[in-house]
């Protein structure tokens, strides 16, 4: 029975995660080029210039293409809830189903709408009018993508809620709690702000194209000045956010820190790997500590335990966190046979035990302690590439714009070159830093309360590797579709002047 | 007051889908695409697993599932 759980927590995570990733191409270019677009369509209302109307028409148009080909795509994420993760499903309540619905309600009603304004309105309402849809399209995207964060942030730190062994669901007692948590702020800020790059280098990547085919020359420049200001203020925040998100990791999730860093063992001013050798002396302690001294523990210390963690308490080994998890899975069959027993007593003692214990209980899931932790190479590789394309894409947005500034960026093709091929890599990085999110938090769905081989249902694997299979198809005609039609409207460029 | 102001929002709709180019091959593969997802896959592929149980059951089920996962993995 274990190896086919195990083969269907494999293949039930793989779908998820192409799933994921595949709705993860859309989304932030339309967070992204929703505000170039909003920022040009602003210069056409005050300018009243007929140019930036034209300019921010084309952008929308690809806008448009991508919103089409990407809608509904992440509606697949839910089935797959309640079909494989059934008993997640379940044991998460009402925590996970609240912003999900606040996502839905307010995709539908605020996207749909001005969505329909900006395509359909020009020239039928006034231009204020039709800028407000413009910038409220984006709003509402951006206000969708907040629940969705904060469903994801409560799995990475769950916060606000209360377990109710009777209906075995957690149950809210605090929704500011789950909807304004340090980790959702923080994961909001880096996600958005990090959509925006990638609008950015795809705007730029795209007028660059342009200027290599010698065409457009005044849109391609406009274009691209504005997109390196979008992504030059975004790639300063996303620095920002991006820090403080890692400090959270430290405190909240150090296992998933010391995959990132491949830090095996810890210890007191420990240096910040860039690649192989190359360290930055007692960077990692001053990063997840703030202290340059500060202590943080390597994969084998969590394991071992003894540490001082954030809290101030002695971290438990690994091995006393499975026992006592497992204590946690006993006081709630207690319960529930007491329950049916009507044994109020034995009710109380072990609801008592369970609510001791309840912070381990997870880990009674957990059969060898290596299985706490995640993919060390996947982890450390991905972060890297987040990071190194991050730093990457400032020194490219400031170019841009230095050179934007002394008028000589259409003279520059290598630059227009090195645009063009940034467009992918700015995806990649987009991708690489949720596969640091995701796989760093292995082998939880929930941190520390429910690990995936609990969250799954009892199916065969053979269910999920066919529809594997069937999405693995799916998606890539949907995506070759996107791909054509995006390079077609791009090679008929903004429409003539009248 | 009301009908007008209907009238004039389903006209500003009809006239958009009406003056759609490229918008008309985007409608059909959303037509498409949620055509398949609905009627395809979430019915033949995605049924929801606890469906046909009532709350007490699905208690009953998920508690039994979680206390043996544990034990008898």
């Amino acid at each position: 029975m274990l190896d086919n759980l195990d083969a269907m927590t494999d293949w039930s995570r793989a779908q998820f995660a192409l799933t994921a990733m595949y709705h993860w191409l859309f989304v932030p270019l339309t967070l992204g080029m929703a505000v170039i677009m909003g920022v040009m369509e602003t210069r056409y209302v005050i300018s009243g210039q007929d140019f930036w109307k034209r300019t921010a028409r084309f952008w929308m148009r690809l806008f448009g293409i991508n919103f089409a080909i990407g809608i509904a795509t992440g509606l697949i994420l839910e089935f797959q809830f309640g079909t494989n993760w059934s008993n997640y499903s379940w044991f998460v309540g009402d925590i996970f189903g609240a912003p999900l619905a606040i996502e839905g309600i307010l995709a539908f009603f605020m996207e749909a709408t001005f969505i329909a304004v900006m395509f359909f309105g020009w020239d039928k309402v006034s231009r204020k009018f039709h800028l407000a849809s413009t910038w409220l399209t984006g709003l509402g995207a951006t206000l969708s993508a907040w629940w969705i964060l904060v469903a994801n942030s409560w799995m990475q730190y769950p916060v606000g809620m209360t377990f109710n062994p009777e209906t075995v669901r957690n149950e809210m007692v605090d929704f500011l709690a789950v909807a304004f948590s340090p980790v959702a702020v923080m994961k909001f800020l880096h996600t958005v702000l990090s959509s925006w790059i990638v609008g950015a280098v795809f705007v730029i990547g795209v007028s660059a194209w342009f200027l290599l085919k010698r065409r457009e020359k005044e849109f391609a420049l406009a274009s691209m000045k504005i997109a390196a200001y979008t992504g030059l203020f975004a790639s300063l925040l996303t620095l920002y956010s991006g820090d403080k998100s890692a400090y959270q990791v430290a405190q909240y999730q150090p296992m998933k820190l010391a995959a990132m860093e491949a830090l095996y063992e810890g210890g007191t001013r420990q240096p910040l790997t860039l690649v192989g050798e190359w360290k930055i002396p007692a960077m990692l302690s001053f990063l997840a500590t703030r202290n340059a001294d500060g202590y943080v523990p390597g994969i084998r210390n969590i394991l071992a335990g003894g540490h001082t963690a954030h809290n101030g308490a002695q971290a438990l080994p690994a091995t006393e966190k499975i026992a006592r998890g497992k204590t946690a899975i006993a006081a709630l069959s207690d319960f529930r046979q007491a329950q049916k027993d009507n044994d109020k007593e034995k009710m109380e003692k072990s609801r008592r035990t369970l609510e001791e214990n309840i912070p381990y209980f997870g880990y009674g899931y957990i059969h060898n302690p290596e299985d706490l932790v995640p993919n060390v190479w996947l982890s450390f590789w991905t972060f890297r590439i987040m990071v190194g394309f991050g730093i990457y894409f400032i020194a490219f947005f400031a170019l841009v714009l230095f050179l934007s500034r002394k008028k000589t960026l259409s003279e520059h093709r290598w630059l227009h070159r090195i645009a063009l091929w940034s467009i992918p890599c700015a995806f990649i990085a987009s991708q690489a830093g949720w596969v640091v999110s995701e796989v760093g938090r292995q082998p939880w769905a929930i941190q520390d309360m429910l690990p995936v081989n609990a969250a799954i249902s009892d199916l065969t694997s053979g269910t999920v590797q066919s529809t594997f299979f069937i999405f693995l198809a799916l998606f890539s005609v949907l995506f070759i579709a996107e791909i054509g039609i995006m390079i077609k409207a791009i090679q008929q460029g903004p429409e003539p002047e009248m | 007051m009301i009908r007008q102001g209907t009238i004039g929002i389903w006209r500003f709709y009809r006239d958009g889908f009406r003056s759609m180019t490229l918008g008309r091959t985007l409608w059909a593969i959303i037509l498409i695409k949620l055509f398949i997802m609905f009627f395809i896959l979430k019915l033949f592929f995605f049924p929801s697993f606890l469906r046909d149980k009532s709350t007490e059951e699905k208690e009953d089920y998920v508690g039994n599932e979680l206390i043996e996962r544990a034990f008898h993995p």
